[in-house]
């Protein structure tokens, strides 16, 4: 048998909705791992990519400094990455906050708005500096394939990841194909 | 052939004198994708999804006259991809973000999108600043999501009779504005009946109160794609209007 294909999985500016979807291919998993091993991500909680990994899925869009760093290490790693949802295509709903100033972002969260004890902005060094505006992830690396949804159906997941797997380019019928 | 005859990808599609080829195509059946087009309505060529090659020329079928012998070539891929490179601009110019959007399922600009298979943007977006209107007890107007096709601006001229709507400034600066005193759509003359109320392709203009009556999943674009759906509504509105 064929070496099983490496997949790593990260959510960015996501809210892991993709990576649930991604786990509604129910009992196909079992099928998933005679094809493929599982990489840095919150399902195994490795890490960091290894050196050589095939597929990586990006869910969530690029919303703070760590968010470059761990894309970028994605696109390092990965011969073929995957912008997956609406949020890694086109920032999805935490792109709403690129129509207001991050500072006033940062002030109604922190300082002015209701019910805030001790108002102050956080500024510890472990936390990671927001971007000014969040970006879909094609703006700073490469993607080779977007898969749509909020989130992509499992069905969705599975019929991308079997494609690849099969060596194929992957395409989805109509009506796996969905924005919303 | 017979008199009044034109061709479309290689079918002989009849017309009567004074049609445009989009309404021949429509009257036989054919679909020739579009966000602007409405039967009731006068053509004006706005989005260009329409274009199709006629004779070997890029034309608008909307408001383009059918004529004798016409070559006419439309569900090509040269267009087809045309035609998705517009979509991706409409879609990163202004702010469309189906999963909040109360029309998503049911709008056109995303049915026309999933038909010509978009899976991205291409283009880096915009992120425009929008204003939205929510002063009208029954009409939300959020230009977020406005592509500026103009049918709420002709709906209110040719069929409603009120001078609603218009659309202001130019290039990236274009925005939709209510004609009322206070520039506001509550003191305008909308009325939730009216046409321009209900003709928006996209999520810009919304009745309100009836969000999520459709579930998504159930809505007229997630089964059907825009080609079969539009065939089949628009050749009944369309010999309504024009016999």
């Amino acid at each position: 048998m064929a070496e099983k294909l490496k997949i790593a999985t990260t959510s960015l500016g996501g809210c892991f909705g993709c990576h649930m979807s991604f786990l509604d291919i129910d009992e196909r998993i079992i099928d998933l791992f005679d094809l493929v091993e599982f990489d840095r991500s919150p399902l195994t909680d490795i890490k960091h990519c290894s050196e050589y990994v095939d597929i990586g899925l990006i869910e969530g869009g690029v919303c703070n400094s760590e968010n470059v760093h761990t894309l970028r290490e994605f696109r390092k790693s990965c011969k073929v990455l995957i912008a997956v949802g609406a949020c890694a295509i086109n920032g999805g709903l935490p792109a709403l906050r690129n129509f207001i100033p991050l500072e006033e972002c940062l002030a109604e969260s922190y300082l002015t708005g209701e019910g805030i004890d001790n108002p102050q902005i956080p500024s510890d060094i472990e936390l990671p500096l927001l971007l000014d505006k969040v970006h879909p992830i094609h703006e700073l690396v490469k993607v080779d394939y977007f898969l749509p949804g909020c989130p992509p159906s499992g069905n969705a997941f599975w019929r991308f990841i079997t494609d690849l797997a099969a060596g194929k380019t992957p395409t989805l019928p109509y009506e796996l194909v969905h924005y919303d | 052939m017979s008199e009044n005859t034109l061709t479309i990808d290689g079918k002989p599609v009849h017309f009567e004198d004074g049609d445009t080829i989009m309404e021949a195509a429509i009257r036989a059946g054919i679909y020739i994708p579009h966000l602007c087009h409405d039967p009731e309505l006068k053509p004006q060529g706005n989005c260009k999804m329409c274009e199709v090659k006629v004779n070997g020329r890029n034309c608008s079928a909307c408001t383009f006259p059918a004529a004798e012998g016409q070559k006419v070539l439309n569900n090509i891929k040269e267009l087809n991809e045309n035609r998705r490179i517009i979509v991706q601009m409409l879609f990163v110019e202004g702010n469309h973000l189906c999963p909040g959007c109360e029309k998503s399922g049911n709008c056109k600009l995303q049915a026309i999108a999933y038909s010509v298979g978009m899976m991205e943007y291409r283009f880096p977006l915009i992120y425009p600043k929008r204003e939205m209107d929510t002063s009208h007890p029954d009409i939300l107007l959020d230009r977020n999501r406005c592509i500026f096709c103009e049918m709420c601006v002709r709906a209110g001229r040719e069929v409603d009779g009120k001078e609603v709507f218009a659309i202001s400034g130019r290039g990236i600066g274009n925005h939709l504005i209510v004609n009322s005193p206070s520039g506001l759509l509550k003191d305008s003359l909308l009325e939730v009946t009216d046409k321009a109320a209900n003709v928006c392709p996209v999520g810009a203009i919304i009745i309100k109160r009836h969000g999520f009556e459709v579930p998504i999943g159930q809505r007229i674009y997630d089964k059907k794609q825009i080609a079969e759906v539009s065939v089949a509504t628009e050749k009944v509105l369309e010999e309504k209007v024009h016999g």
